[in-house]
């Protein structure tokens, strides 16, 4: 490689995290450490029923006696779970009806964030709730969308208001001991956001969640879980930032779609968690669950940009358990820097003709490692089931790794599985054509790199696409190779 | 406008260009002939900025800047132009995507906004008609799944579309039949004005029926051997290049 390009090389490493502010606000945090007692103290600031008490308590149960899980394509010292805090609401807390009762400086914060929650009101017609450490700040639209039937609103709220429901659901599709950071979630979780779309409605406008950790040595465990009741339609989005900290902080999510017979649920995430500076300190560890249950002719679509975090781990999965459902699975994921994401996700068919896409397009630069992790199971129930799955890796230099471990288990003979992968790097016959026609080599590369990425791009709806390219171009800026 | 002086260059240590001058002045077409390895397409990379190739004397003037020490980018912006002779695919980038940002750098140099979406969609369908292009080409992918007179068609619509004072064409005749060379031609020849220049490089004589030149030269061994009139092209389809080399040959010995 050319001297010149060692150097851009080099620059990209000085691209800034742009999200990496601290908000100074009163916050009501928790000692550190974990222990039933600090569940029941969780619990009893939530107003918990005993129901979800003992959830948590008998997920922590679980917790303890789990290991954590070594097989994915990363390395990381692991979290002192002892020296988290695992509580943290921005203070003062109380009930919030409207957003001019929101601290001004959380206000703020968003708009940093470029999410000014009023102008997103007044604009776009989309729905936000958005959870600041662990608790959930405020949610837009309620009324609007309460007179369709729809809920929408922090977790925490959905256990008062809508317990039948939570009950119901809660656990049905990530069981509580799941697996390690599932188990942990369902202990420690502090909020999260809550969805049901009554049957038929057709949810008029995009829901959206925005995360942001703001304190130091916390953890954030969320919980989503969205419920799209019989023939009806939701598209959900998700977004996530944290400040610049040198600590490793731990993201642990659970999100829960279940799409009853008919139902489809679109779901897109721009995670952008602060990914750790240039020589690979601090940094989110992203270790999320998020797993879909598809009834009879239903559909779930997964669309993921992810860019941020110095450790992502993370299927997004669909349970194709009713026949004729439809799973889809989009994803873009960046590595720059001394990142690494292990990503992927699992396709269970169960039911009769069922179908399911993969398209995975993995991007490395920097001295990151970028895994593709995936598992294609046809049960023999599946009678006349169809994959399809494409997995493309881009490489940016030459000290980064892309990595692909496909699985694939057919039970029964009438399916149809495919599966096609390709490696490239981004060629120095294209930067040279595009300066050749007078554009700049950053504008060349983020023109390839987004070309390389429209399939799943296009997925996205309009405003979070164009989020996500922006975004694509920040985490790539000079990475040329 | 362009001028070429003494100049040397190299890929991977191998000597290609051994003190090649030549002078363009605006609305000027010189053809470039040579049998293979003789440095022509060489020459193109070199004037284009292609970074593969390693410039070791000599100078190179365009309308008085310095162009070797310009950046491709730069060299385009300034009114450079390549036809690629390998026109290069980018998956997923629309042609028009490609060429509303190409147009837009352009401007951006010189300090204009961008152009208004109407203003470029009429100089779409104006220049895409110079070569016959098929809207649906124009909305694809750049070059991707184009037939070789298709990528061929495209270079010279980017071309019109950049509206460059220097055109540089590698080989563009290479892989057309004689329908599309002649509309590739055709288009070359609707861009011609006082102002534009053209460096056509080529193989055959074939190409020249249609784009008629001022200046034919030879190319051998890295240097202008010969430089004639548009009847020298003719002399060398007829006789082939060996007498070229031998009068070289005996003059260098």
């Amino acid at each position: 490689m050319a001297a010149e390009e060692q150097e851009i090389l080099r620059e990209v490493t000085n691209s800034e995290y742009k999200y990496g502010f601290i908000t100074n606000i009163e916050s009501d945090k928790a000692p550190k450490g974990l222990n039933e007692d600090i569940i029941r103290l969780i619990s009893h600031k939530k107003n918990e029923p005993d129901w979800m008490l003992e959830f948590r308590l008998d997920a922590f149960r679980k917790w303890l006696t789990m290991t954590e899980p070594e097989w994915a394509h990363v390395q990381y010292q692991k979290p002192n779970f002892q020296d988290i805090h695992y509580y943290s609401a921005p203070k003062p807390k109380k009930n919030l009806n409207n957003l001019d009762e929101v601290d001004p400086e959380l206000l703020d914060t968003f708009k940093k964030l470029g999410i000014s929650i009023e102008e997103q009101k007044r604009l776009t017609g989309v729905a936000i709730d958005v959870v600041m450490d662990s608790v959930s700040v405020a949610t837009t639209f309620k009324e609007k969308l309460g007179e369709l039937g729809i809920i929408f609103c922090s977790f925490s709220e959905a256990v008062q208001k809508h317990p039948d429901l939570v009950k119901k659901y809660m656990g049905t599709v990530v069981p509580k001991n799941d697996n390690f950071y599932a188990a942990l979630n369902s202990a420690v979780f502090t909020d999260g956001s809550f969805a049901y779309i009554p049957k038929g409605v057709r949810c008029p406008m995009e829901l959206s969640t925005y995360f942001r950790i703001n304190e130091a040595q916390t953890g954030q465990f969320e919980r989503t879980l969205v419920v799209a009741d019989e023939g009806s339609f939701v598209s959900y989005l998700e977004g996530c930032t944290a400040p610049m900290r040198d600590e490793n902080q731990l993201h642990a999510a659970v999100v829960e779609l279940i799409a009853l017979d008919g139902a489809e649920i679109k779901y897109a995430t721009v995670q952008n968690w602060y990914p750790g500076d240039v020589n690979g300190k601090g940094g989110i560890f992203n270790f999320v669950t998020k797993r879909g249950l598809c009834e009879k002719d239903s559909k779930i679509s997964w669309t993921q940009v992810e860019t941020g975090s110095a450790v992502t781990w993370k299927y997004p999965s669909c349970v194709l358990r009713g026949d004729n459902s439809v799973g889809e699975f989009y994803s873009v994921a960046v590595t720059n820097n001394h990142q690494q994401a292990d990503t992927g996700t699992k396709m269970i068919h169960i039911g009769k003709n069922t179908k399911s896409t993969i398209i995975s397009k993995g991007i490395s630069a920097g001295v990151s490692n970028n895994s593709y992790r995936g598992l294609v199971k046809i049960n023999k129930s599946a009678t006349g089931a169809r994959n399809f799955s494409q997995c493309d890796s881009l490489l940016m230099g030459d000290r980064c790794g892309a990595h692909t471990f496909p699985y694939i288990e057919v039970g029964n003979s009438s399916a149809k599985v495919e599966h096609e992968a390709t490696t490239s790097k981004i060629g120095e016959d294209q930067i040279f054509y595009c300066l050749q026609r007078g554009i700049g080599e950053e504008k060349a590369i983020s023109l390839i790199v987004n070309g390389y990425c429209k399939d799943v791009l296009n997925k996205l709806p309009m405003e979070f696409a164009v989020e996500a390219r922006k975004l694509l171009a920040i985490s790539l800026e000079g990475s040329v190779g | 406008m362009l001028n070429i002086n003494n100049l040397h260059a190299e890929i991977d240590g191998k000597k290609i260009l051994n003190g090649l001058s030549l002078n363009i002045k605006p609305g000027e077409v010189h053809a470039i002939m040579g049998p293979n390895g003789s440095g022509k397409s060489t020459l193109a990379s070199v004037l284009a900025g292609n970074e593969a190739f390693n410039v070791t004397e000599g100078e190179v003037t365009f309308l008085g800047e310095n162009l070797l020490e310009m950046a491709p980018d730069k060299r385009s912006h300034l009114g450079v132009f390549l036809a690629f002779q390998y026109p290069v695919e980018i998956p997923g980038v629309s042609n028009i995507n490609f060429l509303k940002a190409a147009i837009n750098e352009h401007r951006e140099s010189l300090g204009l906004e961008p152009m208004s979406a109407k203003e470029f969609l009429a100089r779409v369908k104006e220049k895409s008609k110079l070569v016959e292009l098929d809207n649906k080409l124009t909305n694809r992918s750049v070059n991707e799944g184009f037939s070789g007179g298709e990528k061929k068609r495209n270079e010279i619509f980017q071309m019109a579309m950049l509206e460059p004072k220097l055109c540089i064409l590698d080989e563009t005749d290479s892989g057309l039949d004689i329908d599309a060379l002649r509309i590739v031609a055709n288009g070359v020849n609707q861009l011609r004005n006082s102002e534009r220049s053209f460096l056509v490089v080529t193989h055959y004589q074939r190409l020249l029926d249609y784009i008629v030149p001022d200046y034919v030269h030879v190319l051998y061994n890295g240097q202008i051997v010969k430089t004639g009139g548009k009847d020298l092209a003719f002399e060398l389809e007829s006789k082939g290049y060996d007498w070229i080399k031998k009068e070289h040959n005996e003059v260098s010995a």
